[in-house]
């Protein structure tokens, strides 16, 4: 089997008295999918925003698409280019059209030549759905549209990984469908993907693994047929039933 | 509902709250009729018209008026540009990592807001030729202006877009930096730009502002070719020992300023629609 893509060991992370992970470990192969679920505050997004170091951990060690992201040699700028990631509030930039936030990345990152840079863009924005918007700023797309050219923008930069930090919680639910199915096919075509989600059908349908947070630690892990149908803790299986019967 | 209000409040007059608006109403109307009417009265009106609204002294300002009023602009525009150039960098600096740029920068802000333009123009105009000896500004005057008016600008620059700096969402900055730019790069390429167009607004009011204080460069003793607005108007009123000069100086200065306002509240509006 080959090196895992992302090896997270004795990860904490603190702000200030609060400790939000409390020693977590976790292995992720190439090609593989994993789904982090939990209650809010249980460190789910801060162990996502921990291996691309956008969080520096208080402790532990990461590494990520081949860069010891924790070293003290660690080039995050050149690292981060292979850990693409979508955030929540999709964070385009707002003050570019939808063209340049996947063509401005490219030149300034990659150095990418201008006309190459350009025709990667077109062919990103088609297969997320998103044609004739190119001279559009953010504002002016649905939450998701944003959404779908963020993940766009994200495979740019041509990463080997990609996070997803509540990439659908921001959105009204019948549109909720369109950013999970570009996800699907990312999936489809092979791409490894760390998901904070709390779309339980897309776990169940996606997921290679399903990791269950709850107070900084890592409560259950498996396959989502285990995980989500026959959680072994009670903690798990009070959340699960409070996700999937809201109403109750 | 009135019902309830009046219920509520058996004590006061049977009339209605809007009964009552309307009164308070007329009652200050019947103010400002009257203090008009008495200012009317007590004024000697041939007096002001002869102070204010002599038409031939007026029209002998021009066009020699012009100069002063170009200089005024060339000033203003000067003082504003070498307080961009100055203001900008103090800005990043103000929001460095590096704690001794951010020292130096809040150092530079406090003691160039805190004193009086007029003060900051007499040391670059005096204070520093005579600690300096042999020391040219470039341009003369207009260097000068443009220092002794730019350090106090950019000061208020600085502050303006330090604020827009950090009025831009942190969620630009996770996903620029998540994409693999640099600090700096992220700084150039997403935050500035986004920053610089929330504070066009503050800053349109900073231009104004500079409008009025390039006033205080007679300071630096000008010529009939570097006099800006104020000292031409001043001149006048010497000269002829009337008022109307400031009349039409005070006009030519709202010929700037109230553009500028109005330019400043449209760009206002327009952030927020965005």
């Amino acid at each position: 089997m080959n090196a895992p893509i992302v090896k997270v060991e004795g990860l904490h992370k603190r702000f200030g008295d609060n400790e939000v992970l409390r020693g977590i470990d976790l292995e992720i192969n190439e090609g593989e999918v994993v789904c982090l679920i939990g209650p809010s505050g249980s460190g789910k997004s801060t162990l996502l925003r921990c291996v691309n170091l956008l969080e520096e951990p208080t402790e532990g060690t990461i590494e990520a698409a081949g860069h010891d992201m924790t070293g003290p040699d660690a080039d995050l700028d050149l690292a981060r280019r292979d850990i693409g990631m979508v955030f929540q509030q999709f964070n385009l930039f707002s003050h570019m059209t939808i063209l340049d936030n996947l063509v401005i990345p490219q030149r300034r990152v990659c150095k990418t030549p201008k006309a190459e840079a350009v025709e990667t863009a077109r062919r990103l924005l088609a297969e997320v759905g998103i044609e004739g918007k190119e001279k559009a700023k953010p504002a002016q797309l649905s939450g998701g549209q944003q959404q779908r050219v963020a993940i766009a923008r994200a495979l740019a930069v041509k990463p080997r990984l990609m996070l997803f930090d509540e990439p659908t919680s921001a959105l009204d639910p019948e549109i909720v469908g369109e950013v999970l199915a570009v996800m699907k096919g990312l999936a489809a075509e092979g791409m490894t993907m760390l998901v904070v989600t709390h779309e339980m059908g897309f776990a169940r349908e996606v997921a290679d693994r399903v990791l269950f947070l709850d107070g900084g630690v890592i409560v259950e892990q498996g396959p989502p047929s285990e995980v989500l149908a026959n959680p072994q803790t009670e903690r798990a299986r009070s959340f699960l039933h409070r996700v999937l019967h809201p109403a109750d | 509902m009135d019902a309830a209000t009046t219920d509520a409040a058996p004590a006061r007059s049977r009339m209605t709250a809007r009964q009552r608006r309307r009164l308070a109403r007329g009652v200050q109307y019947a103010v400002i009729v009257a203090v008009v009417a008495v200012l009317a009265a007590v004024a000697d009106w041939g007096r002001i018209a002869e102070s204010f609204f002599q038409f031939d002294i007026a029209a002998d300002m021009f066009p020699e008026v012009w100069t002063s009023f170009w200089n005024t602009i060339v000033y203003t525009l000067l003082a504003f540009a070498f307080g961009m150039v100055v203001g900008v960098p103090i800005a990043l600096m103000r929001v460095s990592e590096f704690a001794p740029y951010r020292w130096f920068a809040t150092v530079y802000v406090e003691v160039f807001r805190g004193l009086p333009a007029l003060l900051v123009l007499f040391l670059v105009g005096f204070g520093v030729p005579q600690a300096f000896p042999g020391i040219q500004y470039p341009g003369g005057v207009y260097g000068q202006v443009a220092i002794g008016l730019g350090l106090t600008s950019s000061a208020y620059i600085a502050e303006s877009v330090r604020a827009g700096i950090q009025a831009v969402p942190k969620g630009q900055v996770e996903a620029a930096r998540s994409l693999g730019m640099s600090r700096t790069r992220t700084m150039v390429t997403v935050v500035l730009p986004q920053a610089l167009r929330i504070v066009v607004p503050p800053l349109t009011n900073e231009l104004v502002m500079l409008t009025k204080d390039s006033s205080l460069v007679f300071v630096l003793g000008v010529t009939t070719a570097t006099m800006e607005l104020s000292k031409f108007a001043r001149n006048e009123l010497t000269d002829t020992a009337n008022a109307t000069p400031l009349l039409v100086g005070g006009l030519l200065y709202l010929l700037l300023t109230i553009p500028l306002g109005l330019l400043a509240r449209r760009l206002e509006n327009r952030e927020d629609h965005r």
